[in-house]
This record gives structure tokens, sequence and C-alpha cells, in this order.
């Protein structure tokens, strides 16, 4: 059971949902950056959360299928098809040994997306290092041979728990996640006062949740780099030692210029953390694409208490929905 | 210094820093430690994040609340022995100078030493790994001799080569893999800082007590 790579588009890795549990000694939790689009799109092919799937950026890649499986992907599309036959995002199809997945290279979501993430019937079965199959990329481990996904490179499946009826079922789909953010509109995401906050001057705040930030064409995977007006600090604050960063983590370097933390950080940094985006609103940093706006929005720690509950009821209906039509996997809510 | 409380600040709604005031000494790190092995066993808290001086705890907010959390780091605080962790001796064979070390000679210029005197100085000192962080098996060390802090380069390198050994300000350190970097490379060594298929992944252990030993000098 395998798939084959016959174009990775700009850059595609084997994910799942992280390694964690190794923050002590600098390894970076990794994984999918929207753990929501890929907890679905696995749900989707009967797989648990915690399969591995594809990670794809920007489009523009090719799929082979060397078994009958089936298939679900989730975030942007990129107008994807299957063999000329569309598939939406967060739809689960049948597909045949021989058929091909194509993205193409321009978005076509509503709102449109950055990264797409593909579920396979059974995951990508590479052998889990240190408890993930994610690729760490930085490090040079996990996934496949520890690098990005090249042409030609065939990728082992694991075993599905699908029957066969289950397999061939027709298609079916469940609802996409709502980012709450109109067509049109900047990416807003919720935040926290992070521990250096006060080191900050009063306008820095002000700008901060004021202005629209753009995502910069350097962000990547460790971080989202946002351009906007220079962030300024106190006079006399100190350099602070270095500390625990998380994902979400909005640290200010010296330019001002704000960078908020993903998935493949560095596990500790040392430039002033002004605000850390909520756990609910980081797939949505996955999501936005470079060169959009991005808004952020101060909340307490309730607000993102409710956020996170509104994202565990959003999975816990789409896992009803699934166990409903007796569709096998992981139905837990989690 | 073990009377003082931390700082305890949420870093996001899923994680609680924890942190002693400047500036960092062994001392404090100990007692860091201490609250990490305690912290470890606490329900719901799911990883620890060390820094200098500091502990961040990742925690599942379903399982303890955060003012539950911090209510539990300052229980255990005045309670905490800032014993020593059982560090190892590890000898670390650095080739210094030359290709494996092209900043040595600023180095030596910056500090008013020879290539050789801050090499003698560099091995003779010993040091211990406060913390790993940053890159996978990246150890924070204490100990530089003073008369050997070089602030960092200007211009970053893009590569640094893996198992390059440098000098960033007060700090001495091995890249464990290529990576961006600005510290002053004074040698190298042969020995690998992480491997992720190894029982024990990373070489270096907080606790460990760390000598470099120069197996050649280039200058």
């Amino acid at each position: 059971m395998s798939v084959f790579i016959v174009k990775p588009g700009l850059l595609a890795s084997v994910q799942d949902l992280g390694r964690y549990g190794h923050r002590q000694l600098g390894i970076c939790p990794g994984g999918a950056l929207d753990t929501l689009a890929l907890a679905v799109a696995n749900r989707l092919v009967g797989n648990d959360d915690s399969a591995a799937g594809l990670e794809l950026t920007l489009g523009a890649c090719e799929i082979r299928f060397e078994n009958d499986t089936r298939i679900a992907l989730a975030g942007e599309a990129f107008g994807a098809t299957v063999d000329g036959a569309p598939l939406a995002p967060c739809w689960s199809v049948p597909v045949h040994a021989g058929q091909t997945l194509r993205l193409g290279g321009a978005p076509t979501g509503v709102r449109p997306g950055l990264r797409t993430w593909l579920a396979v019937a059974g995951g990508i079965d590479v052998p889990p290092i240190l408890g993930s199959r994610s690729t760490d990329l930085k490090a040079g481990f996990g996934g496949l041979e520890g690098r990005a996904l090249r042409k030609g490179d065939r990728l082992p499946i694991g075993t599905s728990r699908l029957d066969e009826s289950q397999r061939k079922r027709k298609s079916f789909g469940v609802r996409a996640p709502d980012a709450g953010d109109a067509p049109g509109e900047p990416t807003t995401l919720r935040a926290l006062p992070g521990p250096e906050a006060e080191q900050f001057l009063q306008a820095a705040h002000k700008l901060l949740y004021a202005e629209p930030w753009r995502i910069t064409p350097q962000s990547n995977r460790m971080g989202s780099r946002l351009a906007g007006p220079e962030l300024k600090r106190r006079k006399g604050s100190t350099d602070m030692l270095s500390a625990g960063v998380v994902p979400g983590t909005v640290q200010v370097p010296p330019s001002g210029q704000p960078i908020i933390l993903m998935g493949d950080a560095q596990t500790t940094g040392g430039y002033p953390r002004i605000a850390v985006v909520i756990r609910a609103d980081l797939w949505k940093l996955a999501q936005a694409p470079l060169g959009s706006p991005l808004r952020l929005v101060e909340v307490d720690e309730q607000s993102a208490h409710d956020a996170w509950n509104a994202r565990q009821r959003y999975l816990a209906q789409v896992a009803q929905g699934l166990a409903l039509m007796n569709w096998p996997g992981e139905h837990d809510g989690n | 210094m073990s009377a003082t409380e931390p700082r305890l600040h949420p870093l996001g709604d899923a994680a609680l820093l924890c942190e002693l005031p400047a500036p960092a000494t062994l001392d404090a790190q100990r007692k860091i430690w201490a609250l990490g092995a305690q912290a470890a066993k606490w329900p719901g808290v799911l990883e620890l994040l060390p820094g200098m001086n500091n502990l961040t705890l990742s925690f599942d907010p379903a399982q303890i609340e955060r003012a539950a959390l911090e209510d539990k780091v300052r229980a255990i605080w005045p309670r905490l022995s800032a014993g020593a962790l059982a560090g190892r001796e590890i000898e670390i064979p650095v080739t210094y100078g030359g290709e494996d070390g092209p900043d040595l000679e600023h180095v030596a210029k910056h500090c008013g030493l020879t290539p050789h005197e801050v090499v003698r100085r560099h091995s003779q000192a010993q040091y211990v790994v406060y913390f790993l962080g940053f890159l996978p098996g990246f150890a924070f060390m204490g100990g530089l001799p003073a008369e050997l802090a070089t602030p960092r380069r200007s211009e970053p390198r893009v590569a640094v080569p893996a198992r390059s050994v440098g000098i960033g300000g007060e700090q001495t350190g091995i890249y464990p893999l290529v990576s961006p970097g600005g510290w002053q490379l004074i040698g190298r060594t042969t020995l690998e800082l992480f491997d992720p298929q190894a029982e024990s992944p990373t070489l270096l252990r907080p606790g460990d007590r760390v000598r470099f030993v120069a197996t050649s000098v280039v200058a």
C-alpha cells in the first residue's frame, strides 16, 4: 500500500498531531500546523486523529494512489481534482489504484488559504521517532528521511480500519470549521498578554491590536513574520534570559516587527513576548496566505477557554455525524 | 536566593511561566530543576520547557486550571531543596581554530589574548549544563571565563556547521545541527550532540559538567 509523489509542490511533508514530551531536550512539537484540519481529514477516512497525513503548501502538486483506498482533504483545496473530478475540502472519497490527486496553483476557497492536509485511509506509515511520525525539517528526522517530499517519493500506507464496503462507500462530507472571518476581511487571531507585555510602550499595545498586519513571504513553519508599524519597548527594558516559547507566542525582535511562532519554532527564545495567540486560533494562522492581512484581538482567559470549547464542540459534532452513519474511527470528541 | 518566589505568568491559554529574577545563577537553576522534577508528576502538566532561571509548564486546562497550577507551584516552592542533579562528567574533544573555528582569531583579538591563550582558558574551565533548548540537544551552559565573553557577530551566519563550538556573549555552546547562528565559532567537535534514534537522544543533559579538550589548535 503506497502513495506516489508525482509533484510535491512548494513544500510537502509527513505530519501528524505533533511530537510531544521532548521539549525539555530542545525538540519542537512540529506536526500539522492545522491540527483541526488533519483531525477532520483523518476522521473522514476512518483513521485516528493522530494518524499521519501530508501537509501541502500552496497547491500545485500531484499525488498518485497505488492502491484502492479512500482519501480526504482539509484546508485550502486549490481546486483539487481526482482524475478530473472535483474534490471539495472535508469530503471523503474512494479512489482507485492509479488515480491521481491534483491541486492547482491558485486558492479556490471562499477565504483563500495557504495549506492543505491530505489524509489517506490507514495513515502514512513511516516509522515513528520519539513518539511521532511528523517530519522535523530543521533537525532532519521523522517523516520520510527527515526531509520535505520530492518528486518520485513513495510513501507506505498503514492498515485501514475501513472494510471493503466502507472503503467503496459513495462520497460524503462534513461541515468545514468556521474561521468566523468574512471573505475579504483580515484573519483575526485572539491573543492573551504575554509575559513581557508590560515592557512595551502603551502605544505599542495600541498598534499591536489596532493595526492590520501583513504576513510577509519570509514566513514558514517556524513562524509567521508580520510587517507593520514598529512596536517599541519602554526605555531601560532589560534583555530577557532565554525562556520557553510555545506555538502562538508573539515575540518582538529589535526590529519591532512581530513574529508569531508556529509548530517548528525553536523551544526557547530570547525576544520579549508581547502576546500569545490562543490555541483555538492557531489553525487560522496556518491557513492564512502570505501577504494577507491579519488582525490581533486581545481577549481574556475565559474567552480563550470558550474558544477552545467551541473547537472541541465542532469536533464532537463531526464525530456524532460520522457515528450516526456508522463510520468507523475515533469518535470520542477529543 | 532560595527565598525568592518565582514570578508566575501565563504563556497563552495552556502554559505557565515560572521565572526567577536575573541574574542567572547555578543555585537558581537548581531550584528550577527541582521544580521541574516535581511538576512533571502533577496531573495535567504535559511538558516542561526549561529556560535560564525559568521554567514554563505546558498543561491541559481541561485537567488542571491555571489558578490551581499556580497554587501548586507556590505551595511547593518553599519546600524545594535545590539538590544538584546527578550530572555526569563529559569531555568534549575540540579542534580549535582553522576551518573548524574561523572566529578564534577574532575572539582572541577582542579579548586581548593570543588564540592559544583563548583555547587554554576555554578548555580549562568547567561548564555546567543549565538546560537544553533552542535546538534539539543544544545545551545552555554556565561557566565561561568572563574574559572570554565576546559579542555575537553583527551578521549571523546563514548555516553554522553542525558540531561547531561557539561563544555568544557570556555563553559558550555547541551547535547540534546545521543552523543559522550568530555566535563566534572557535572550534568543532567530532561528537554527535543529537541522535533521535538513540535511547537517550541528546549527548548532554541538565546538570552535566562539561570540559572541552583541545585535540588540535590551528592558529
